[in-house]
C-alpha cells in the first residue's frame, strides 16, 4: 500500500509556556526562542500509523511537507523514523497561505506524486489548530475522506478505520484511494533510531517549487487564501483566584465544601 | 447578493441537537444585526417535524433536505445535501456547531463551496462598518486568540465551538416558513461502509451532562486515584470524572473521560482540578465551567489564574476530606 503522509513544522507546545510568543502585526505565531521547532503532533502519529500499516502490508511512504528551509528538518526526522522518500513544498509565493491555498498546493503535489493508495494527515495542526487541510485535500483530489481515527487497518483495497466518537467510535471500511486523519489516541510515535537517523542523514530531500508543482500562482499562499486574519493576540486572565487556607490538606479540604456550601454552588 | 443566515440544524437521535439550538441563538443575533433572515437547514430522514422547533428557536425559514440516504451521518452525502442547500439559499453567512459530525462536515463543506472557513470560533459578531463577520477562535491550544474575517467569498463559513453560544428561550408560538429541498443522494456507488457503531461503556452521569465534574491529571501517579479518589467524590456530588489529555496519553483512563480540545467540552456548575496545570489544551474544554477549583501543590501552577477558587495542598488528602464534609453537608 502506497502511503503519502502529509506533515507540518510547528513550533514545539512542549516549549515552556512562558516562551509562547506571537507577532500581533504581523499575525504570526512565533518560534520560541531556543527551542527547536517540531513535527506537529498529530503528523507524527500520521507518520506512525503509516510505518505499521507498510510492516503490515508493504508498499512505500512518502512524506510531504510545505514549508520553508528549515522544515526539512522535519522531514529528516519523518526520514529517521522510518518513511521511504520526503519532498519539501518552497516557495516565497507560498508565504502567507491560509487553510485553502496550503490544501492547494499539497493537493498539486500529490498529483505530481500520482500513484497512491492512501493519504495520512495528522488531524489537526497544534499552531493554528484549524483542521481544515485534509479534508481540502480530499475535496481537491475527489477522495472518500474520514476523519479523527483512532485505528487504523490495510485491508486490500480498503482500510478499516475507528472514528472517535464523543460517547464511543464508528468502525468504517473505506475503498483505497482515500485520505484519513489520524488523532493521538491511534498510536504512540517511535523515536527514531540511531540506524534511521544515519540513513536519513545521507538521503536527499528534493524542493518543488510553484514551477515544479506544477501549480497556479493565483491559487497558492496569500493569493490564493480566502481568510483573512485581523487580529492575533494572547487572552489576558484576571487573576481573582480565592485561596483556601489551612494548617493541614484536611483542614483545607473540608473548608472547600463548607465555602461552597456557603455560596450554594454544592 | 448573498443573504441570510443559515445555520446547519443538526438532528441527533431524532432530535434538534443542543449546538444547533445554540448556533441559532447565535445566528439570531447576527441576522439581526445584518438585518438578514435566520435560516435553517434541517437534514435527515423523516425530520420533517424537527422544522417547527428550529423555528421555535429563532428561525425564520427552515430548509428541509428528507432522504432515507441521509438516515446516518457520512461526510460524502452531508457534505452534498448542505451544499445544496446553501446553493439554493444563497446564503451570507454558514454557521455549523462543532460536534463529532459537524467538525468533519465544515471543512470538508467549505472547500466544496469554495468559500473560507473559520473553526472552532468562540465568539462572532458583526462588524458594525463592514457587515463582515468577525469570527473569534482560540489557536495554539488556546494560547492566543485569533480574529478572522471572510471578505469575498460567501458564505462566511464558521464552525462553533460547543457550549460558548445561548440558545435562545423557544417560543412555540412563533411562525415561520418550511420549505423542503429535493436532494439526489446516491448510496449504491459509495467508497465508505459504516461497519457498526461501538458505544463506550460508562455508568452514571454522562461527562458532558454532568453538573459537577471531577478531573485528574498528569500530576496523578496512575488509574488507581481516579478510581480510588475521584469517583468516590463525584458519586456524593453526583457528578461526573475527567482527564487532561497527559493522563489518556499515559494509558491510565479511556479517551472519553479527556476533557479540552480535542476531547469533550464541558461546562458544569463546578469543576474541581486535581493536579492539572492548566494547559491552555486542557483549558480549552473547561474553561466555561461556573467555578473552576483548582487543587495543586504548586502554588505557582498557572491553573490558578484561572480558577475561582484554588486549593494548595495534596489532592490525595484534600478531595477525601472534601468529600467526608460534602457527605455531611449534603446528607
Amino acid at each position: 500500500m502506497d502511503i503519502i503522509v502529509t506533515i507540518k513544522q510547528v513550533p514545539d507546545p512542549e516549549a515552556p509556556k512562558e516562551s509562547f510568543r506571537i507577532d500581533e502585526d504581523a499575525k504570526k505565531i512565533l518560534n520560541p526562542s531556543n527551542v527547536d521547532p517540531v513535527i506537529n503532533g498529530y503528523d507524527e502519529n500520521a507518520i506512525e500509523a503509516a510505518l505499521r500499516i507498510k510492516e503490515a502490508v508493504g508498499g512505500k511512504i512518502t512524506a510531504l511537507c510545505m514549508g520553508e528551509e528549515m522544515a526539512t528538518r522535519a522531514l529528516k526526522q519523518a526520514l529517521a523514523m522510518g518513511v521511504d522518500e520526503a519532498i519539501l513544498l518552497n516557495d516565497a509565493a507560498f508565504a502567507n497561505a491560509d487553510a485553502t491555498s496550503t490544501a492547494y498546493v499539497l493537493s498539486e503535489a500529490i498529483k505530481k506524486i500520482g500513484a497512491y493508495d492512501l493519504i495520512l494527515c495528522g488531524r489537526q495542526a497544534s499552531d493554528w489548530d484549524l483542521g481544515q487541510v485534509p479534508s481540502g485535500i480530499a475535496e481537491y483530489l475527489d477522495l472518500a475522506s474520514v476523519t479523527a481515527i483512532q485505528k487504523i487497518e490495510a485491508k486490500d483495497d480498503a482500510v478499516r478505520v475507528e472514528r472517535i466518537l464523543e460517547d464511543g467510535y464508528e468502525v468504517i471500511d473505506v475503498k483505497t484511494p482515500c485520505l484519513i486523519t489520524v488523532s493521538n489516541e491511534a498510536n504512540t510515535p517511535r523515536y527514531p533510531t540511531l540506524k534511521g537517523i544515519m540513513a536519513a542523514g545521507k538521503k536527499k530531500i528534493p524542493t518543488w517549487d510553484l514551477a515544479e508543482v506544477g501549480a497556479d500562482a493565483s491559487q497558492v499562499g496569500n493569493a490564493g487564501a480566502l481568510t483573512t486574519v485581523t487580529k492575533l493576540y494572547i487572552p489576558r486572565f484576571e487573576s481573582d483566584c480565592e485561596f483556601i487556607e489551612g494548617d493541614t490538606p484536611e483542614e483545607m479540604g473540608e473548608k472547600l465544601a463548607l465555602r461552597l456550601r456557603e455560596l450554594k454552588i454544592i | 447578493m448573498a443573504q441570510g443566515v443559515l445555520v446547519f440544524a443538526e438532528v441527533t437521535d431524532g432530535k434538534l441537537s443542543t449546538t444547533a439550538k445554540e448556533m441559532l441563538g447565535i445566528g439570531r443575533k447576527l441576522a439581526d444585526a445584518l438585518g438578514e433572515p435566520l435560516q435553517a437547514a434541517v437534514l435527515g430522514s423523516g425530520v420533517q417535524d424537527i422544522a417547527p422547533i428550529a423555528i421555535h428557536h429563532g428561525a425564520d425559514i427552515a430548509y428541509v433536505a428528507d432522504a432515507e440516504g441521509l438516515a446516518q451521518y457520512q461526510t460524502a452525502s452531508y457534505t452534498k445535501a448542505l451544499a445544496a442547500i446553501v446553493q439554493h439559499v444563497d446564503a451570507n453567512i454558514l454557521l455549523i456547531g462543532i460536534s463529532d459530525n459537524g467538525r468533519d462536515l465544515g471543512p470538508r463543506l467549505a472547500f466544496r463551496l469554495r468559500t473560507g472557513l473559520a473553526s472552532d470560533c468562540v465568539d462572532l459578531s458583526i462588524n458594525p462598518e463592514t457587515k463582515l463577520m468577525e469570527a473569534t477562535r482560540p489557536v495554539s491550544g488556546g494560547n492566543a486568540m485569533a480574529t478572522t474575517v471572510i471578505e469575498h467569498a460567501r458564505p462566511q463559513m464558521a464552525t462553533v465551538r460547543a457550549k460558548t453560544m445561548e440558545a435562545a428561550t423557544p417560543d412555540t408560538g412563533r411562525q415561520g416558513s418550511i420549505e423542503s429541498v429535493a436532494v439526489d443522494i446516491d448510496a449504491s456507488a459509495r467508497p465508505v461502509t459504516i461497519v457498526e457503531r461501538v458505544k463506550a461503556e460508562s455508568e452514571g452521569v454522562r461527562l458532558e451532562d454532568a453538573d459537577v465534574v471531577l478531573s485528574g491529571g498528569r500530576g496523578f501517579k496512575g488509574p488507581d486515584d481516579f478510581y480510588g479518589i475521584l469517583e468516590p467524590c463525584a458519586k456524593v456530588l453526583h457528578g461526573a470524572i475527567g482527564a487532561s489529555r497527559a493522563a489518556v496519553d499515559e494509558g491510565w483512563v479511556p479517551t472519553q473521560m479527556q476533557v479540552g480540545l480535542t476531547g469533550k467540552i464541558v461546562s458544569p456548575r463546578l469543576y474541581i482540578a486535581c493536579a492539572i496545570s492548566g494547559a491552555a489544551q486542557h483549558m480549552a474544554g473547561c474553561g466555561y465551567s461556573k467555578t473552576i477549583v483548582a487543587v495543586n501543590r504548586d502554588p505557582d501552577a498557572p491553573i490558578y489564574q484561572r480558577a475561582n477558587i484554588g486549593v494548595v495542598g495534596d489532592y490525595t488528602k484534600v478531595i477525601p476530606a472534601f468529600q467526608k464534609k460534602c457527605e455531611e453537608l449534603l446528607g
